[in-house]
């Protein structure tokens, strides 16, 4: 039985193929060379003319866990009657909110996997796990159809993590806990938010700069950092690590993202949401876009790669483990509510409902920074697009912002609705760049497994698990992204013509790399004496994911 | 314990007798029922347990029949009912989950028996929002515990043991200071310190909570804007005496604010809720403070949390056409029991009865449920963390522990009962 897709346009950045012509067949889930007997060919699709590319992966993306579900029972509202007022809004802001966009920042985990399948995602990784809420970010996700997920554990605001560190603990110890950490929580990276200030906040820090200690252990963000990227290094994770920098969202903040790319001395690190970390100081307002001193600092140090945190126009909520910030922005929360937790010696999280209006100078010059920064940083391998969601936007809007990134015409037409003083603050329009589809398809595909270390997805090569997106050509980027013809999950067909025809279940993706399990006589001190529950409890086991004949694990093996 | 066997039993299990989910149990397969590190209610809970008939019969009207006859019986029931009401919802994650698919087949609405307590803290949260912690947190970095209406140790027996007299803790800090508002003084034994010192206790009727709760924002406030106030006293309580609280919160390095929705008698709770979180949130303008709202039990937090990330809403709310609708007001049991045209009352981790309804009554439940009607349906199950395993969420949301199973018994899970009558569903006739 081997399913023929023929004559594509075939978009696989991961064997250089950018629009070649060829067929592809499909065994078992698996893309499979053409087969001798050509007669085992049960089923065939003429894609002449379509673009065919692998499924899209979402590489960070809020889609499990305590802080959407806090933001689903906060805000009832976003799926009530708000909903229908954003899509009937005459609102002028909303000229830039896509018309295929439901626009619902916390959907349900059912509608959260039917929307990405739809866009002809097939992947999404939860980037903020706090390990002592890994459980229900795993049930979140084991309740989330169609598409494979993932998740970054964070580590770095742990009360454990900062004791051994101000105890001067060896490498090896770092590394043992690190590793300890992606078996127990299942994950397949590690992510720090706010290094150090998640806990600084609990001991009434405000504010914490990369090289300010934190009260209590006189442990420095740069240290934290320098201790995790060398852990996740030695260790041999292919994800670098997550970093969510210090000062999120604060004027002037790119200095520190400059100097947070030189605290890992040149070991990988992958700085998230960058937008929300490239403003500068300058203006009557003093608040500036710092996008091209970022995006140059991009180009020249190879070890790093960001992905954007786009922000769109209009109602949202900001979901994030930083606690520290997220209760300073809670004065700007819209609808005026904000919740706030400190969790289990572990880290927290903020949930903060935000709206983002185009004639804010603030919001409009964020929009802008995002945009710049995608045309500005060269290597679109290095580069990921994200909306942070929902933070910035809802993930259902990328392919509004794919459109804002192939068509200029497009895009100056909505830079030209903006805030004027915002637009007198941005270069936006003198940046000439639309991506290309071969460029979206490392971003969105090649570029995003290869960053998680997802060997069989991302591309179309032999082997390859065949989670296959086809779209028909159109000159309107956002409605050819926004509902591809087909798309395949491990070979089935499970969209047409943009819409669900089969509910299938995808795989949980991790990484297990050995460590000596000799810490674990630690942790099981440290948990009795300090912690509330049992450690053998804190460890999600692997039938927890896969026993109820749904789900299953992936692990990841790094290529050498 | 009976029914035990040393060679299946876990060397500690997970109580789910209340919201602290107490995970070092040990049970002893030597004697009748012997856990160790049990409180009263975790005691009174597994002797209930073993008690059970783990043979126990389902019935139709009274009458004993097989387990398969029951789930058709059900499966016609619901099929033929156009406004089930699942009422109870006494259940774990893995039993809400099957209860949310069935209602969304059958278009049935979903409250939890504890939901107006429930609602109450959801209705704050989403007006207003909160600022809250959890129970490391608090064992950890509390100097300070105020616990306003509840005495905590009722429903929580071990709450002071866990997270309040630990004597070791990651900073070192002092043995907090414990003070009741508005808690009946012989109920604050449990607040006395291992080495004697006493709470503080603060007389006050329960009915004037909201009275004082506003006044201590409005001292506060008045605090940071240097202001003074006129009156003596607040709902029966001296304005001095509540200026003392109040500069000893403020004066705490991480004050924890503990209430339960449930012990709040008077209406509209939910606006003391809100006076509370407000009183946190201003804390937290000069210093760290936190709240820890406390549930009611039954599975409460576990079925909220479902319901959210599956429906997309929090308890209570219902399928229409198989889009879930969300209604605090409305679509509560004491409205629904007697309009509804079916009602599948679920109860799995005590014998609760269902309430009295005319409509025709499918009970899943904890085989010694008691009834003043025979329900048309009774199928007893296992009660989960006894009979089966399960998977709960802790009084504080973040952390999910697993339930462990302690014997065989031939009592069927719910899960397992819902999915069946999901499948006969299609094949009965209306």
């Amino acid at each position: 039985m081997i399913t023929l897709l023929k004559n594509g346009r075939i978009y696989d950045p991961a064997h250089v193929k950018d629009g070649v012509v060829e067929d592809i067949y499909i065994h078992q889930g698996r893309i499979v060379p053409k087969p001798m007997d050509e007669a085992k060919i049960s089923q065939t699709y003429d894609l002449k003319g379509k673009v065919v590319m692998a499924g899209a992966i979402d590489m960070h993306s809020h889609i499990g866990g305590g802080k959407m579900n806090i933001a689903r029972m906060m805000l009832p509202e976003y799926q009530q009657k708000q909903l229908q007022e954003i899509k009937n809004s005459t609102d002028h802001e909303v000229h830039i909110c896509t018309p295929h966009c439901s626009h619902h920042a916390v959907p349900s985990a059912t509608d959260t996997g039917f929307r990405y399948i739809e866009m002809g995602y097939t992947a999404a990784f939860e980037p903020a796990i706090l390990p002592a809420n890994a459980r229900q970010a795993h049930l979140e996700m084991g309740d989330t159809p169609m598409i494979d997920k993932g998740g970054y554990a964070m580590l770095g605001n742990d009360d454990y993590f900062l004791r051994l560190i101000s105890q001067k603990a060896d490498q090896k110890t770092i590394n043992d806990y690190v590793a300890w950490i992606l078996h127990a929580t299942q994950a397949i990276g590690i992510k720090v938010v706010n290094p150090g200030g998640i806990n600084a906040f609990k001991f009434n820090q405000r504010k914490q700069d990369l090289d300010e200690n934190n009260v209590h252990y006189q442990v420095s963000p740069r240290e934290i950092l320098q201790r995790l990227s060398r852990a996740v290094h030695e260790l041999g994770i292919a994800k670098p690590l997550h970093v969510h920098c210090n000062n999120l969202g604060v004027a002037g903040n790119f200095e520190t993202t400059l100097n947070t790319m030189g605290a890992s001395d040149g070991l990988p690190m992958h700085l998230t949401h960058i937008q929300f970390h490239s403003y500068g100081t300058e203006g009557d307002k003093k608040f500036s876009s710092a996008a091209a001193q970022i995006a140059e600092a991009l180009n020249k140090n190879k070890h790093i790669t960001a992905d954007v945190g786009q922000i769109l126009f209009n109602q949202t909520v900001t979901a994030s483990g930083d606690t520290m910030m997220q209760h300073l922005n809670a004065k700007h929360a819209n609808p005026k509510k904000s919740v706030i937790m400190d969790i289990e010696c572990d880290a927290g999280c903020g949930v903060v409902p935000f709206k983002y209006r185009d004639q804010n100078y603030v919001n409009a010059l964020q929009w802008a920074i995002g945009l710049e920064l995608f045309l500005s940083v060269e290597d679109p391998w290095r580069i990921f697009l994200t909306t942070d969601h929902p933070n910035g936007a809802p993930f259902t809007s990328y392919p509004h912002l794919i459109r804002l990134l192939m068509d200029k015409t497009f895009r100056n037409d909505a830079f030209a609705k903006l805030n004027l003083d915002a637009q007198a603050m941005s270069n936006l329009t003198s940046l000439e760049r639309e991506y290309t589809l071969y460029e979206i398809a490392i971003m969105t595909r090649a570029g995003a497994a290869k960053l998680i270390g997802l060997n069989d997805c991302g591309h179309l090569g032999f082997g390859a698990q065949a989670d296959i997106t086809v779209y028909t050509d159109q000159p309107d980027r956002e409605a050819m992204f926004a509902k591809p013809d087909y798309v395949f999950k491990n070979g089935e067909l499970v969209v047409k013509d943009g819409k669900v025809s089969k509910v299938v279940w995808g795989a949980t993706h991790t990484a297990k790399p050995s460590f000596d399990t000799t810490i674990e006589k630690d942790l099981q001190s440290y948990f009795d004496k300090y912690l509330t529950m049992q450690v053998g409890n804190f460890k999600i086991a692997d039938d927890e994911i896969s026993d109820d004949g749904r789900g299953k694990i992936i692990t990841n093996q790094k290529k050498s | 314990m009976s029914n035990l066997s040393n060679s299946t039993l876990p060397t500690t299990t997970t109580c789910p007798a209340c919201g602290l989910l107490c995970d070092d149990i040990i049970p002893n397969a030597e004697t009748a029922v012997n856990v160790k590190n049990g409180c009263s209610k975790a005691i009174q809970f597994f002797e209930q347990s073993f008690n059970d008939n783990i043979g126990a019969s389902p019935t139709l009207a009274g009458k004993p029949c097989n387990l398969d006859t029951a789930i058709k019986a059900a499966a016609h029931l619901l099929s033929n009912s156009k406004s089930a009401l699942f009422a109870g919802l006494g259940t774990e994650v893995q039993g809400m989950r099957s209860l949310m698919h069935l209602a969304e087949k059958t278009n049935a609405t979903l409250d939890h028996m504890h939901s107006d307590s429930t609602v109450r803290n959801t209705l704050t949260m989403q007006n207003d929002g909160w600022l809250t912690t959890t129970l490391a947190e608090v064992k950890n970095r509390a100097d300070v515990i105020l616990a306003i209406g509840t005495d905590i140790a009722t429903s929580h027996p071990r709450f002071f043991e866990k997270a309040v007299w630990n004597t070791e803790s990651l900073f070192h800090k002092p043995t907090p200071e414990v003070i009741y508002l508005g808690v009946p003084a012989e109920k604050t034994k449990a607040g006395t310190s291992p080495n004697g010192t006493a709470p503080t206790v603060i007389d006050a009727n329960a009915d004037k909570l909201p009275e004082i709760i506003n006044a201590l924002n409005a001292l506060l406030n008045n605090k940071l804007n240097n202001k003074k106030i006129k009156e003596e006293s607040a709902g029966g309580v001296s304005v001095a005496t509540l200026m003392a609280l109040v500069n000893q919160l403020k004066a705490a390095k991480y004050a924890v604010i503990v209430w339960s929705a449930s012990s709040f008698k008077f209406s509209h709770a939910e606006l003391t809720i809100q006076s509370i979180t407000q009183l946190i949130n201003l804390l937290n303008e000069s210093t760290r403070a936190a709240g820890l709202p406390l549930n009611s039990g039954d599975g409460d937090s576990s079925v909220n949390n479902t319901s959210t990330w599956l429906s997309g809403y929090p308890t209570r709310n219902r399928y229409v056409d198989g889009k879930p609708e969300y209604d605090t007001y409305h679509l509560s049991t004491d409205k629904l029991a007697s309009s509804s045209d079916a009602l599948l009352w679920v109860s799995t981790f005590n014998p609760h009865s269902p309430p009295a309804t005319t409509a025709p009554t499918i009970v899943i439940g904890h085989p010694a449920t008691k009834f003043e009607r025979q329900p048309e349906v009774f199928i007893p199950v296992g009660v989960p963390g006894i009979d089966h395993i399960g998977l709960m969420f802790r009084l504080d949301s973040s952390i999910t522990l697993p339930l462990k199973k302690l014997r065989d018994s031939q009592l069927p899970k719910l899960s397992d009962v819902i999915h069946q009558i999901e499948a006969a569903l299609s094949s009965v006739e209306k």
